[in-house]
């Protein structure tokens, strides 16, 4: 067992920036290794994606190519990881978090008689493997054991790719043909459709207050209503507030919502739940009200309020109107 | 249809926890614990289903004592029965593990469906139900929002990244991940509360079902998460506290 895999993730013939954070993962724990790094493409017209790859400072790429890898199913990609696992023997394997590899890598690590270490967020000396628990309250430091293939996902934004990652030559590509009849693929997917047309477009929103599951009943939604409009701010929110229908499943900062740069991002009674996190960190400015000072949420921002939000928007609003008189 | 809920009992949302002195897990001492949020959602999906095509609602829970007080509130709001798998070295055991013990429990029932949340709250492995999948050779789809069954087997929506959503044709007997809010939640009622103290709770223990509890990956410390950036807490009263965000908006940040 020696290598790493890495699993690069396209979405319509481009290459997803977190596949790009899953290499810089795999570069961080090859310093501790000594392990050489191979990319993965999966599908079945993977040449141009494979060229790019290639252009990375990896060992080789290899192309899992197959025509029943045309579109993701949980089947065929499993299938496919399973062979080349078992025949390129790697010690790691590296995959991006997403929700296509939530979908499959643990059915492919259990068919492996692994368990992936899923959502990490730091590798350290050992190699031992961080993720988040508690909705991000705690980090759990993770080991593998055992004489196979250790499997892990990277979380969004948790490696940072460097601008001088480019390679001097380009790595050498192969083809692997994974053995899969079409009986074996029991699920039939549908093209990806948008959910409601689209009309609030978030992501170009200068400045944004942003709801949660603190506001407690959806009649206190005025309360936050108001310090929106004394702003001159979008209203968000944060999935709890969506899923229960009190705002448009359009306002929805996170993964399954929108992703928001604003320069002001004003979080409201909500925690800081990763999957709201990698929505909203890469705001100019992030602001939180919470009642509970241990809220992720105060990780990320630059100032926060701690404190009971029903007293303290009241007051915010009425100040932010009394200075823009 | 022959509907299996694979639930979870987890700490209470806002619940305050701490490392224990272990440095291992929580210290789950004053601890309240209620039913993983994902879990509800897929235990209301099952008891649509059953309302609209008749069938059985069997909720399935791994874990100490504890358990049985969010098994009874499942069976409150509406399932017919449960299995209850008396565990107490649940936390011992890793994601594979634990499905060995819920897929060799669900196996005795064959199921038409297996549901379960996508991803619990204390862990958040998000694992659980594609392993089940797996272990009972079942076709399986993760993130479920809505579950139509057909002639051929069952039609579901799938929730994608960025609000991006696909249908997805599969046969039964399959395994669901069910994401949160496709449907509302129902409360207990009363009558269902009487109902549930009737019901039957299966306690089948660990070490009957035989399955290899040897982990591969192991929790080996919990530590507290660093900050990503220096927070500047702004102190006082509401007001005072709303006076001073409003200078740092003003003349730091300026957006007023």
């Amino acid at each position: 067992m020696s290598g790493i895999l890495v699993v690069i993730e396209q979405r319509d013939g481009r290459i997803a920036r977190i596949s790009w954070e899953g290499v810089a993962a795999a570069q961080r724990l090859a310093a501790q290794t000594g392990d050489a790094i191979s990319a993965v493409v999966i599908g079945s017209n993977t040449e141009n994606l494979a060229a790019e790859v290639a252009t990375r400072p990896i060992a080789k790429v290899i192309r899992v190519e197959h025509p029943l890898l045309a579109h993701y199913t949980a089947d065929g990609f499993t299938l496919a990881l399973q062979q080349l696992l078992q025949t390129e023997g790697p010690a790691y394997a590296v995959l991006p978090h997403t929700y296509q590899v939530r979908d499959y890598a643990p059915a492919l690590a259990a068919r492996l008689g692994e368990v992936l270490i899923s959502d990490v967020v730091d590798i350290g000396d050992g190699p031992v493997f961080t993720r988040q628990l508690m909705q991000g309250r705690l980090n759990g430091v993770y080991k593998h054991s055992g004489n196979g293939a250790c499997l892990v996902s990277v979380q969004a934004g948790a490696f940072r790719v460097e601008a001088s990652d480019a390679a001097a030559t380009s790595a050498a590509i192969s083809v692997f043909t994974p053995t899969i009849d079409a009986a074996q693929i029991r699920t039939k997917p549908g093209e990806p459709f948008r959910g409601s047309s689209q009309t609030v477009d978030l992501g170009s929103a200068q400045l944004i207050v942003s709801v949660g599951r603190g506001i407690k009943e959806a009649e206190n939604l005025p309360l936050v209503q108001d310090l929106a409009t004394a702003l001159g701010a979008e209203l968000a929110a944060s999935r709890p507030i969506c899923d229960n229908g009190w705002l448009p499943m359009e306002r929805q900062v996170g993964s399954s919502g929108q992703t928001v740069a604003p320069k002001l991002y004003l979080a409201v009674g909500i925690s800081g739940a990763i999957q709201h996190l990698v929505g909203m960190k890469g705001s100019q400015c992030i602001v939180a009200i919470n009642k509970d000072a241990d809220a992720p949420i105060f990780e990320v921002a630059d100032y926060g309020i701690v404190g009971d939000l029903f007293e303290v928007v009241p007051e915010l609003t009425a100040a932010i109107k009394a200075a823009r008189q | 249809m022959k509907i299996i809920v694979a639930i979870k009992q987890v700490p209470e949302r806002d619940a305050q926890v701490r490392i224990d002195a272990s440095g291992k897990w929580i210290d789950e001492a004053d601890l309240q614990f209620a039913l993983n949020e994902s879990d509800a959602y897929a235990l209301e999906e099952a008891l649509q289903l059953k309302e609209k095509h008749g069938g059985e609602v069997i909720v399935l829970s791994a874990g100490p004592e504890r358990i049985g007080q969010t098994i009874r509130e499942a069976l409150a709001k509406g399932a017919d029965r449960a299995i209850n798998i008396a565990c107490d070295d649940l936390g011992s055991r890793d994601a594979l593990g634990v499905a060995r013990l819920l897929a060799a429990a669900a196996k005795q029932e064959s199921p038409d469906l297996l549901l379960t949340g996508l991803q619990s709250e204390d862990l958040g492995l998000g694992q659980t139900g594609v392993i089940l999948a797996e272990l009972l050779g079942l076709p399986h789809a993760s993130l479920i929002l809505h579950v139509e069954k057909t002639d051929a087997g069952l039609n579901v929506k799938r929730e994608l990244e960025e609000g991006w959503f696909q249908q997805i044709e599969m046969p039964l007997p399959a395994v669901l991940t069910i994401q949160s809010g496709g449907n509302k939640l129902r409360y207990a009622t009363l009558m269902g509360i009487k109902r549930a103290k009737m019901k039957e709770v299966r306690q089948v223990s660990a070490s009957e079902l035989g399955v290899d509890a040897t982990p591969v990956v192991m929790l080996d410390r919990v530590t507290l998460p660093q900050k990503q950036k220096s927070t500047q807490i702004l102190p006082g009263s509401p007001k005072e506290a709303a006076a001073a965000l409003v200078e740092k908006l003003k003349f730091e940040v300026r957006v007023l």
